[in-house]
This record gives structure tokens, C-alpha cells and sequence, in this order.
């Protein structure tokens, strides 16, 4: 039983199960989430309950439209489930004001989404920066700015992009967007990096390249990571993989 | 931080931005430059008419006006002695003016004024209105100033005029000596001039010959008068195409003026001698004013009174008063209404005297302003329409931003401080370049006049040699401001818009 401190006192069956020591770091707990589109309302997630271990590299797998993107943000706090809960360390997230949340997503979560997400009218340097801006004041950042510029070079070597800091993104290749995007959601030293089919929009070589990024990060920061993809081979550089199918989970071996 | 450095760069890329930029400019560079030039007619005529009318009139209710000019002089300076810079007393009543011009008669009913020159002149600047004090353009011809700035306004004639009237003289002597001399030839010579047998007139008796107005010959009239010039004048286009003004008479011409007597009003005429033509500018003026030494007047229209130890006393129907600073005015007005009675006096201010054209000015000068106003919020919508598309076309930045931890003030603040900075630059650029316009309206003027060939400010029209312009820093600031915040306000719908924006829905948009 692990020691969740939330609110929460019943806590479903089935969580109980998956839960598995040591306490999870993230987990959603029996999430639901539909879609409004037009006059229907498009059900995605029925039930989902998982839960991250810290340091673990977890993918999640399954067909468009499963539902495995709407998880992601749900972990992510880029949306809200209808019913069910999410929890970052046994806190409750999903219901904090949307300050709070802000707040959450700078500081604990790393994004890369499949379409890199740059904005085209910054630089690379200025890019990676950005969630180091958009945390502190004029003031505050403009006192550390060097500190900060230093560390987003850090984090820019490290991806391999140390030569283009000027660079826009409308002059970097796919991976090298991508690469960028990473050292982007490490600048601010999340403790969790969602990652939304990094490779999905890269050849096989590259798509490659930035999963052993993302193991070597993994192995050497224990940066939780929990990966979104399609592709069972990308999938299996993961600790473990989850498998969701018309927003449920269903067991690996249905994937076969 | 990362507000300012996406503001700055979205400025710098969307050259849509530039079209919000440059129609804010527009708006407010127009509104600068017709302020600019509303503000300066006005307050050139506003100085036009406190010149004429001096800062306080008081007026008489009658044409008779009231007795003892001297004593009212005395009164008003005991009263407000310390406030006062000069005093006049001036007679003002209807009249007719005529001369003979082209073989025809011309009568003109004008508003006769007696006055004294030298006090006239201490009451407002009489010397900026006569033309023998300034240089005269007429057409290519140029003629200099025939008396000097330094000599106070007499009814004296200038030499020119007494020259013009010598050479009058001298014309009728010889044209009266060519007809003698013609007379004697046909008597003498016996020649029968041809049709002269049947005069159909022949038998009807002659009556004597009476001219409707005055000779110019012989002496020079004891009355004198300084004529508007629109009285006298007209502008004519010559075969060179040139516009010239050609006078009916001139400085040396006699005129008769007529009026009416006071008392019981019985008509009395009398001959005067143009020593000056006066012009102001002010068309109402100069189209009407008939200035003529009060003496005369008082004493054609039998204003004056001797009681029987001898002593003459003159009537007067207004007094005309300058202080040495008009902000007394209230003060000055408060005191005099209190012992000029309101049943014989109206005491006014010149504003109070022109009260309708300065109000029809004004009225004039906030609707215009309204209505650039109306323009700079078109601007304003112009912004709103191109904020949306920016704020659609930035959809997918707005989702990352709020993935990456941006609140919705801080994504709404971006497109506030967007407007906010194309209001500042729009209207930064729009006051620098209405006040280079106003600054070089005049250069700008001669420019269009030479690229379209027609004159867009005509000095003839409005005597104005250049185009005035009175540039008030407050109206800028005022119009900077409310450009700057039709620009802000234009830009609230649309950043809400992008602030209300969902993360996950702005990051699938494509």
C-alpha cells in the first residue's frame, strides 16, 4: 500500500494493483477524458490508471487515437481528465488553480512534442532560454542572465547543437529541432520529461539518435521520462511499456 | 522576460504590423497638422479682432450716444486707472459711402467710425492695418511702405497721395482746357459738327448738374477716413492671368460719406479725402469699416453741445479700453458694469462682443477633431482585424508557451504590450511627422502648388502671406495619448482571445 497523503480516500481497486513500490512518482489515477467534437462528444480515455516510478523511462504504445497523446497531457497538466485524478508524489495536481499548474509545468515537467513545438521567431539560444524566461521577471532573469545563458549552452553541447546557437528553427534539420526541443525542456531541470512521439517525424537514424539521448539521460540524470510513440522498436528502449487501446490499458501481449 | 523579447520580435517580423503602425501615424499626424493650422487661424483671427475692438468696449445703447467724452475718460481712469494701457472714445454709426468710378456712381452702406488715431492707435495695433505702413504686393508690382513704423497714425496725406491728387488736379485742368479749345475750334472753325441739328433734346430745360459723390479737385476735405479695402477694391484676373487687386479710388480721392444726424435722424452728408486704406485680414472687417476723425463727425452729426458759459461738450457712443493684462478682464468687467448702467451701457469684452463667430469657431474646430478621431479609431480597428490574424496565426506559439508554464496574463500580455507598442510607434512617428509637416507647411504648400498647378493657399483669399499654425503641446499630448490607447484597447479582444486559448487544443492547431 503505498503512503499516499491526498485527499483521496477511496482510491480505486484497480490503482492499488498497478501501484508498485516504491511510491510512484507521477500517476493518474481511474482517468477519464472525452472530447467535444461538433454535436458528440468523443470519449478517449475510459479508466486509465497508471503511475511512474522516479527514474523510470516508461513508453506508452498503442494506435492513433488510442488515447495515449490525451494521457500524456493529462500527466502533463496541459489538460484536465473528467473524472479521475492525477498525482505528483502523492499530491493531487489535476485540481490546483491554474497558477498553480502554470507553476508545475515549468518547473516539474520537460515537453517535446513530435512536431519539435520552436518558436520560429527566436533564436536557438533564445529558444531553449524561454522557459527560464517565462519563469522569472524582467528583473530576475536580467540579474541571472548569464548564469542562465551558460547553463542553456551547457544543455545545448550536451544535445550536440553547439554550433548553431543563433540559429533559427526555420534553418535546423528535424533532428536537429528536435535536439534543440530536448535541450529546451532541460534548461529548467524538470524532474519529468513527457515526450510525445520525439520521433515520429524523423527517419529511422535520427529518431535513433534522440532515443539514445533520451536513454543516456535517463541513465545518467534518473530523469523520469514517459514516451509516447507508435513504433515497437522505439518503444522497447523503455524500462517498461504500457500498451493503450480505445483509451484503455490492455496488456502487451495484444500488441503482437 | 520572454513578453518583451516575443513583442519585440513579433514587431519586428509581421510587416502586417507595419500597416497598424502606419495608419496610426496617419491618423495622428493629421490630427497634429489640422489642429495645428485650425489653432493658428483662430488665434490669428482672434488677435485680428482684439486689435479692432481693443480688450473692453463699452457701448452706448443709441446712436446718440452719451455726453462729455472726457468726462467718461476721466470716470474710467479714476475706477481702473492701475489695469488700464490706453483709453479711446470713438462715435460709431451707419453710413453710406460714395464715389464715382467708370462713369458710374458707387454706394457701399458701411459702419462709420469716428476716432482719434493717436488714442485709437494706444487701444490695438492701428499701424499693422493701414497699408501706407507696409510694403504692397499687387500682382508683379511691388510699391515700399510710405511711412515709417516709428510715425503715429495721423490724417495727414502721404506724399504719394498728395502727388496722385496733384496730377488729378492737373488731368481735369487739361481735359478742361482740350474741351475749351474744342468749343472754340467747332464755333469758330463754322464746321457743323454732323447730327448736331436735330437734337432731340432741344428745348428741354437743363438742370443744374449734381454729382452724387465728390470731385477730388480743389482742397483737401477737413474730413478724412481711413476706407476698408474691400470698399474700394476688387480683385481682377489680367490677360497675363495674374490676379490683381484694382482699386476704385485711392489715398488722395475724395468720397462723400453720408449718414444721419442725431436726435431726430435727418440725413447729413458730407465730403472726405482717403488718407489710407485699411486692411485686416478680417474680410467682415475690411468689407464694412469706414474710419473718419471724430471731430468731424461729432460735429456733422451734431453731437455737440455748448452749454452757456461756452464750454463745449462732445457725445460719444462707445468707449474702447486696452488693459495691460487682459487676465483682468473679469475684475475690470465686474467694476465698470457696476457704474455704467446697464440701460445706457453694454460693457463687453471683445470675446464677449464676438461672442457667435468665436463659438462657431470652436464648435467647428471639436467637430473636426471628433471626427479625426473617428479616423484613429478605424486605425484602431485596422489593429484589432490584424491582431486576430496574428493571434490565429500564432495559435500553435501560444499552445507552447503555455506548455511550457505560461500563464494566460502572461500570454495576454504579450499582445497588450504589442499594441501598446505599435500605439507608441505609430504615435511617436505620426507627432514627429505632423510637427515636420507643420514646421515646413508652408515649403510643402509651394511644392503642391507647383506639382498640381493650382494654389492651395491663396494669401488673397486669406491674407495671409504664409499659412499661420499654432502648435499647442497639450492637444498632442492628448492626441498621442488616446491614439496610443485606441491601439491598447483594439488589442484587449484579441489577446484574451490567445490568453483563453487551451494548451493542448493551440498545440494540435495546424
Amino acid at each position: 500500500m503505498p503512503t499516499v497523503t491526498s485527499k483521496l480516500t477511496i482510491q480505486p481497486a484497480s490503482a492499488r494493483e498497478t501501484i508498485a513500490m516504491p511510491e510512484p512518482q507521477i500517476a493518474a489515477f481511474s482517468v477519464e477524458k472525452a472530447y467535444r467534437k461538433g454535436e458528440h462528444l468523443v470519449p478517449v480515455l475510459h479508466g486509465v490508471d497508471i503511475s511512474i516510478r522516479k527514474g523510470e523511462f516508461l513508453s506508452i504504445v498503442g494506435q492513433s487515437g488510442s488515447g495515449k497523446s490525451t494521457l500524456l497531457h493529462l500527466l502533463g497538466l496541459l489538460d484536465s481528465p473528467d473524472v479521475g485524478e492525477v498525482q505528483l508524489e502523492g499530491q493531487r495536481i489535476d485540481d490546483l488553480p491554474a497558477r498553480t499548474r502554470d507553476e508545475l509545468r515549468n518547473r516539474v515537467f520537460g515537453f517535446v512534442f513530435q512536431f519539435y513545438h520552436l518558436l520560429p521567431e527566436l533564436s536557438l539560444m533564445e529558444n531553449v532560454l524561454s522557459p527560464l524566461m517565462i519563469r522569472h521577471s524582467i528583473w530576475g532573469y536580467w540579474k541571472r542572465r548569464k548564469e542562465y545563458q551558460e547553463r542553456a549552452r551547457e544543455m545545448i553541447d550536451r544535445v550536440g547543437l553547439g554550433h548553431r546557437l543563433t540559429h533559427r528553427p526555420s534553418e535546423l534539420s528535424g533532428g536537429e529541432m528536435q535536439r534543440a526541443a530536448i535541450a529546451r525542456s532541460l534548461v529548467a531541470h524538470p524532474e519529468i520529461l513527457l515526450a510525445d512521439e520525439p520521433t515520429g517525424n524523423l527517419d529511422a537514424r535520427t529518431g535513433r539518435e534522440i532515443i539514445d539521448l533520451l536513454a543516456k539521460l535517463n541513465e545518467q540524470e534518473r530523469l523520469t521520462i514517459v514516451m509516447v510513440t507508435h513504433d515497437q522498436a522505439i518503444a522497447a528502449e523503455a524500462h517498461r511499456t504500457v500498451k493503450l487501446c480505445e483509451g484503455r490499458i490492455v496488456p502487451l501481449s495484444d500488441a503482437a | 522576460m520572454y513578453k518583451l523579447l516575443l513583442c519585440q520580435r513579433y514587431l519586428r517580423t509581421r510587416y502586417i504590423a507595419l500597416a497598424s503602425i502606419i495608419s496610426v501615424t496617419l491618423g495622428v499626424a493629421t490630427m497634429i497638422v489640422v489642429n495645428a493650422v485650425m489653432a493658428g487661424f483662430s488665434s490669428e483671427m482672434r488677435m485680428r479682432i482684439q486689435g479692432i475692438l481693443s480688450d473692453i468696449i463699452i457701448e452706448t445703447r443709441n446712436y446718440d450716444g452719451e455726453l462729455n467724452a472726457e468726462l467718461h475718460k476721466r470716470v474710467i481712469q479714476k475706477l481702473i486707472g492701475e489695469y488700464v494701457a490706453g483709453v479711446t472714445t470713438t462715435v460709431e454709426v451707419y453710413g453710406m459711402l460714395s464715389f464715382e468710378y467708370g462713369g458710374q456712381y458707387i454706394h457701399h452702406p458701411v459702419t462709420l467710425i469716428g476716432i482719434d488715431p493717436g488714442s485709437k492707435s494706444e487701444v490695438g495695433p492701428l499701424v499693422d492695418y493701414l497699408q501706407s505702413y507696409h510694403q504692397q504686393e499687387n500682382g508683379d508690382e511691388k510699391t515700399p511702405a510710405e511711412r515709417s513704423l516709428s510715425q503715429k497714425p495721423d490724417w495727414s496725406l502721404t506724399s504719394a497721395a498728395t502727388e496722385y491728387r496733384q496730377r488729378l488736379a492737373q488731368l481735369a485742368n487739361d481735359k478742361a482746357q482740350f474741351l475749351k479749345e474744342l468749343k472754340q475750334q467747332q464755333h469758330g472753325g463754322g464746321d457743323e459738327v454732323p447730327g448736331s441739328g436735330d437734337d432731340p433734346f432741344k428745348g428741354v430745360e437743363a438742370t443744374e448738374y449734381q454729382p452724387a459723390a465728390a470731385t477730388s479737385l480743389g482742397e483737401v476735405q477737413t474730413a478724412r477716413l481711413y476706407v476698408g479695402s474691400n470698399l474700394i477694391s476688387f480683385p481682377h484676373k489680367d490677360e497675363s492671368n495674374q490676379m490683381r487687386t484694382i482699386y476704385m479710388v485711392r489715398p488722395g480721392n475724395d468720397v462723400r460719406v453720408s449718414t444721419v444726424t442725431a436726435g431726430t435722424p435727418a440725413p447729413a452728408y458730407f465730403n472726405a479725402t482717403i488718407v489710407d486704406v485699411f486692411k485686416s485680414g478680417m474680410s467682415e472687417y475690411d468689407s464694412n469699416l469706414v474710419f473718419c476723425n471724430l471731430e468731424h463727425l461729432q460735429e456733422v452729426r451734431k453731437m455737440i453741445r455748448t452749454d452757456e458759459d461756452g464750454n463745449e461738450s462732445r457725445a460719444i457712443t462707445s468707449v474702447q479700453i486696452k488693459l495691460k493684462d487682459y487676465r483682468d478682464a473679469d475684475k475690470v468687467m465686474a467694476i465698470l458694469r457696476n457704474e455704467f448702467p446697464a440701460d445706457r451701457y453694454t460693457v463687453r469684452t471683445w470675446e464677449q462682443k464676438q461672442g457667435p463667430l468665436l463659438a462657431a469657431v470652436d464648435v467647428e474646430s471639436s467637430i473636426l477633431n471628433i471626427l479625426l478621431f473617428l479616423i484613429i479609431t478605424v486605425a484602431g480597428f485596422g489593429i484589432l482585424a490584424i491582431f486576430f490574424m496574428i493571434v490565429v496565426e500564432k495559435t500553435r506559439d501560444i499552445g507552447i508557451l503555455k506548455a511550457l508554464g505560461a500563464s494566460s496574463n502572461g500570454v495576454m500580455s504579450i499582445f497588450l504590450s504589442y499594441g501598446l507598442s505599435l500605439g507608441m510607434v505609430g504615435s511617436g512617428v505620426g507627432v514627429i511627422a505632423g510637427l515636420l509637416f507643420v514646421r515646413y507647411i508652408n515649403q510643402i504648400e509651394k511644392v503642391i502648388t507647383y506639382v498640381t498647378g493650382r494654389k492651395v493657399f491663396d494669401e488673397k483669399i486669406y491674407y495671409f502671406k504664409e499659412i499661420p499654425t499654432h502648435v499647442d503641446p497639450l492637444t498632442i499630448c492628448w492626441v498621442a495619448l488616446g491614439a496610443i490607447m485606441i491601439a491598447v484597447l483594439a488589442s484587449v479582444l484579441p489577446a484574451r482571445r490567445a490568453a483563453r486559448l487551451q494548451p493542448v487544443r493551440a498545440l494540435r492547431y495546424e
